[in-house]
């Protein structure tokens, strides 16, 4: 083995600190063995996967259930999104036990000790500690964010890796903790590129990438469009960092191009049109609900369209008169969950959805079984309201 | 090779040439993958030696694995071609056994083949 302890780490492996302590550490350390690290390092914030019923399952809701009686979080915690919105989860056809289950794993991490923020997107929500500083995120949106917007450090965490790291306060010291310079270039070679080609960037980086990739040509970006990228990203690969540059001149140059980016589109896309339309995957923040009221002045959507964002935002958004909106528009804003592994989309009532979402269409199309017609936002409002 | 879940176990290869995102694509009750463009679709890996290059996509995904062998639907072991967290720390939990293989063993191995593997043993993978 590779990775050394401390005394005080070989014991709490042993089971000497206890249970929850004893896998906790049993998963540093094959995360450690996975990744080559020689030791591990304190980390300061942990965003925790593994929240939505509808894709942890029985078992994880009785996993949670069990070590929560005894395990708490040794540094700041948060969550991602859950199944629904508890204010209007009425309004959807969910059953009981969907929603009793749900209910159980958030108090199993309330009781934990985590923060109960139900969001994809942390990097928008809280303030982002100083430059450098080592967390553990296991949404990979939210780590490919937090490795090339903001200044922080994390590898793509697992469920159970960001867990153990939020429970020892610590996380091995390996891959993109470190130094990292990628071996690929990617190069932006499509004009006039809007979120959904960004999304499409992401989803191709992540397949030619192994842990970083160097991209180049990128104008600049909107909010919405790094997250797009970021969302695309983690969706088809294990890579979670972007470094914006031409890289070393020995770097592999790969193009995306017309070509590569129609084919993500087929890959992804297989309606012509959708029965609702969904925004948010990764969840809006305010800045997109603001540009949203804007492009929706004086306009209302002909079909169901739901925005999906985190609580504080909606909250924010009241405040300001943008939900009033928003609803005026024909909008259901829906908080604490996400497009993603959502249980609120059937293919019991719905044959297909329209997303500007990449990370929204893959699980759309491969978990809950509809099909996906992607269009651009700009798209979306000229097309499906008046 | 590098072992990352100790183990020993006999069955059958079921081996992929595609990445698999576990979460999503894989029934947590049956263990068929859904991913229509996956080399292994309509294929169920329930109580096989799942060779595949390594997991992609949703943090997630790691319950997806725990969640699989609590209903016996689980792969007897995986055998990968590189690391990643997702994976690793799904099997860790779950107590599936796991190891990392270098190109040439992986190239040589395929569906069909009925192994051993023991990783407590000099030469863990044996074609039986």
């Amino acid at each position: 083995m590779l990775l050394e302890l401390t005394k005080e780490e070989e014991s709490a492996l042993k089971g000497e600190q206890g249970e929850i302590m004893q896998m906790a550490y049993r998963i540093l350390v094959a995360t450690g063995e996975a990744t080559d690290a020689e030791k591990l390092i304190p980390i300061e914030w942990a965003h925790l996967s593994g929240v939505n019923y509808n894709t942890i399952g029985d078992a994880g809701e009785e996993f949670l259930s069990g070590i929560s009686k005894n395990a708490r979080v040794k540094v700041k915690t948060t969550l991602n999104p859950m199944g629904f919105d508890i204010d209007n989860v009425s309004n959807y056809n969910l059953d009981d036990n969907f929603i009793s289950k749900q209910l159980s794993i958030k108090n199993s991490y309330e009781a934990m000790g985590v923060t109960p923020s139900f969001s994809c997107i942390p990097y928008e929500i809280f303030d982002i500690p100083k430059e450098g500083t080592q967390v553990a995120f296991a949404e990979s949106n939210a780590a490919i964010h937090a490795n090339s917007y903001d200044n922080l450090k994390t590898n793509k965490e697992s469920a159970f890796s960001a867990l153990a790291s939020a429970i020892t306060g610590k996380s091995p010291y390996s891959s993109l903790r470190k130094e990292d310079s990628p071996n690929i270039t990617i190069r932006m070679k499509v004009k006039n590129p809007n979120e959904l080609t960004y999304g499409m960037l992401g989803f191709f980086a992540g397949k030619v990438g192994d842990t970083s990739v160097n991209i180049s040509g990128l104008a600049d970006m909107d909010k919405r469009q790094c997250k797009a990228m970021c969302g695309g990203m983690g969706t088809s690969g294990t890579c979670a960092k972007f470094l914006f540059g031409d890289g070393d001149s020995d770097c592999e140059k790969i193009d995306f191009d017309e070509k590569e980016m129609q084919n993500v589109h087929d890959e992804l896309n297989t309606a012509e049109k959708g029965d609702l339309i969904t925004l948010g995957s990764p969840q809006l923040g305010l800045e997109e609900m603001s540009d949203l009221v804007g492009k929706l002045k004086g306009r209302s959507f002909k079909k169901r369209c739901m925005i999906f964002c985190p609580r504080i935002v909606k909250e924010q958004a009241r405040k300001i008169g943008y939900t009033n909106e928003l609803e005026r528009a024909g909008c259901e804003i829906l908080s604490d969950c996400c497009t993603c592994l959502t249980p609120l989309i059937s293919k019991d009532d719905v044959d297909a959805v329209t997303t500007n979402s990449i990370k929204g269409a893959f699980y759309l199309k491969n978990s809950n079984g509809v099909n996906v017609n992607l269009k651009p936002l700009s798209q979306i409002v000229e097309d499906e309201t008046r | 090779m590098k072992i990352l879940v100790q183990g020993k176990v006999q069955g059958i290869i079921l081996k992929s040439q595609n990445p698999i995102n576990f979460l999503g694509t894989v029934d947590k009750k049956t263990g068929i993958i859904s991913d229509k463009k996956h080399d292994l679709y309509d294929k169920s890996i329930k109580n096989s030696i799942l060779v595949f290059p390594f997991g992609v996509g949703s943090s997630v995904g790691a319950y997806t694995i725990y969640s699989i062998k609590s209903n016996n639907t689980a792969p007897l072991a995986m055998i990968c071609q590189k690391a990643d967290l997702t994976v690793a720390t799904g099997c860790a939990l779950a107590n599936i056994p796991l190891v990392i293989v270098d190109d040439e063993k992986f190239t040589s191995l395929h569906t069909g083949q009925k192994i051993s593997l023991d990783t407590e043993s000099s030469n863990p993978i044996t074609l039986l």
